[in-house]
């Protein structure tokens, strides 16, 4: 049993309420992709549910069978933000074999190892070169493959597919589905359609304005 | 933990990192006061450790804002901060590495800044390990000053702002240890035992206030 649930979550940036009371569970397999035009709370969310912003109402809560009742859900999460969290002047090799000691397994999975997570973005051969070298597609390729180098049940992803060709947006879906395939949960704001099937959809209108979750 | 200091050191070595920065920095500040003060030999023998010690003061606070902005603007911060070490460990580890970067050649350079100083053996020797023992200090103090100010775009002279006020009793006991291994009826193990002190204070209270600071400076 693996479970993430939002209850009842609210969010503020300065004076104005960004969404509120927004509920769902996630099962093993599950995913739900946020929509909705730019500024509507999407990042805001996700950056709620990772643990990066504090709620204004509501919480995060993950269960599973290996998990502490206080644990933060956090600790479960992968966060692929707009920022690639890599360092320019390092290799990307270096960057992935720090992400995967220092992030370590989540219990329940093993991280592939860094020359297999490259492989599976499509980039097996560059890894010795400074992240800095390569360009804007080619980084968000290997931000993700961090992803992949430590097991985490769950994935936030904001915007995955920002800076993408079409081959690699291919590739990204999927990673995503074997993710899902494997027991994953996965949570991600898009503008281009993802292709999962039975994803979930949120509509996101922003400014605490009427909220739709479709099936 | 081991792989986060690893990193911090190759960052700080690697172009664009501080530690080269501060000890030319700290050179620059040290070498230029003889030709201030003129060669008056004595009284740059007897203003020498003060000189010393404020030249490294200086530099250790040039590099404080990097400490947690440039794990910021890549996005780094945010994957630290979900990761419960706990935070506070993950804090501490940082300022070792920073230390380890920026701290420690500071250290390493002060006796050649002594010897342009025209300080005695003894002195250069209470000087380096004055500072080996209170330059700790200074970085568990400006981590706090780096993470409250992380948000900001331009924190730099902020941070040394903030900092400056905690960091001057450690300028003060660092100095008066120096001079009383020199000076014949001061003691010397006093001033020394009461920086001790302060790093050790501080080693504990700073990871602390900058672990509660990151979590707060959510955005």
């Amino acid at each position: 049993m693996m479970r993430l649930t939002a209850e009842n979550l609210s969010a503020r940036r300065g004076e104005d309420l960004i969404f509120k009371d927004i509920s769902f569970v996630l099962d093993r397999g599950e995913s739900l992709v946020l929509t909705g035009r730019n500024g509507s709370g999407k990042s805001t969310l996700l950056r709620t549910v990772a643990g990066l912003l504090r709620p204004e109402s509501g919480r995060v809560v993950w269960q599973s069978e290996s998990a502490d009742p206080g644990m933060r859900a956090a600790e479960a999460c992968h966060y692929l933000g707009h920022r690639n969290a890599m360092k320019a002047e390092m290799t990307v090799s270096e960057n992935l074999s720090f992400w995967k000691e220092f992030l370590g397994d989540f219990s329940g999975g093993h991280g592939m190892s860094v020359g297999e997570a490259a492989e599976s973005v499509g980039l097996g051969g560059i890894v010795h070169l400074p992240f800095g070298y390569l360009s804007a597609g080619q980084q968000r390729r290997m931000a993700f493959a961090k992803l992949l180098v430590a097991w985490r049940p769950v994935w936030i992803l904001d915007e995955p597919t920002a800076a993408l060709d079409v081959s690699a947006e291919e590739v990204f879906t999927g990673l995503i589905k074997e993710h899902l395939a494997a027991g994953g949960i996965a949570l991600a704001a898009t503008h281009q359609p993802l292709g999962l099937e039975n994803a979930r959809e949120l509509r996101m209108t922003g400014f605490a304005g009427v909220m739709e979750e479709m099936w | 933990m081991i792989a986060l200091l690893l990193r911090d050191l190759k960052l700080s070595v690697r172009a664009g990192g501080g530690a080269l920065i501060g000890v030319l920095f700290f050179m620059t500040v040290v070498a230029v006061i003889p030709f201030g003060v003129g060669p008056d030999l004595n009284l740059l023998s007897r203003i020498g450790p003060a000189i010393v010690w404020i030249g490294a003061l200086l530099s250790a606070l040039l590099g404080l804002d990097r400490m947690f902005q440039t794990d910021r603007e890549d996005g780094s911060l945010d994957l630290l901060l979900m990761q419960e070490h706990p935070l506070v460990l993950t804090v501490l580890v940082k300022c070792l590495a920073h230390w380890l970067g920026n701290g420690l050649p500071l250290v390493i350079a002060s006796p050649l800044l002594g010897l342009f100083m025209n300080m005695s053996e003894v002195a250069i020797g209470a000087t380096m390990l004055t500072l080996l023992v209170g330059t700790p200090a200074l970085t568990f103090i400006g981590a706090v000053g780096a993470a409250v100010a992380v948000v900001l775009p331009r924190g730099g002279l902020l941070v040394s702002i903030l900092v400056l006020p905690l960091a001057i009793p450690v300028l003060i006991f660092g100095v008066s240890a120096s001079y009383a291994a020199v000076e014949d009826p001061a003691p010397f193990m006093p001033p020394f035992l009461i920086l001790v002190a302060i790093t050790m204070f501080f080693a504990v209270i700073g990871p602390i206030g900058a672990a509660l600071a990151l979590r707060n400076s959510a955005d």
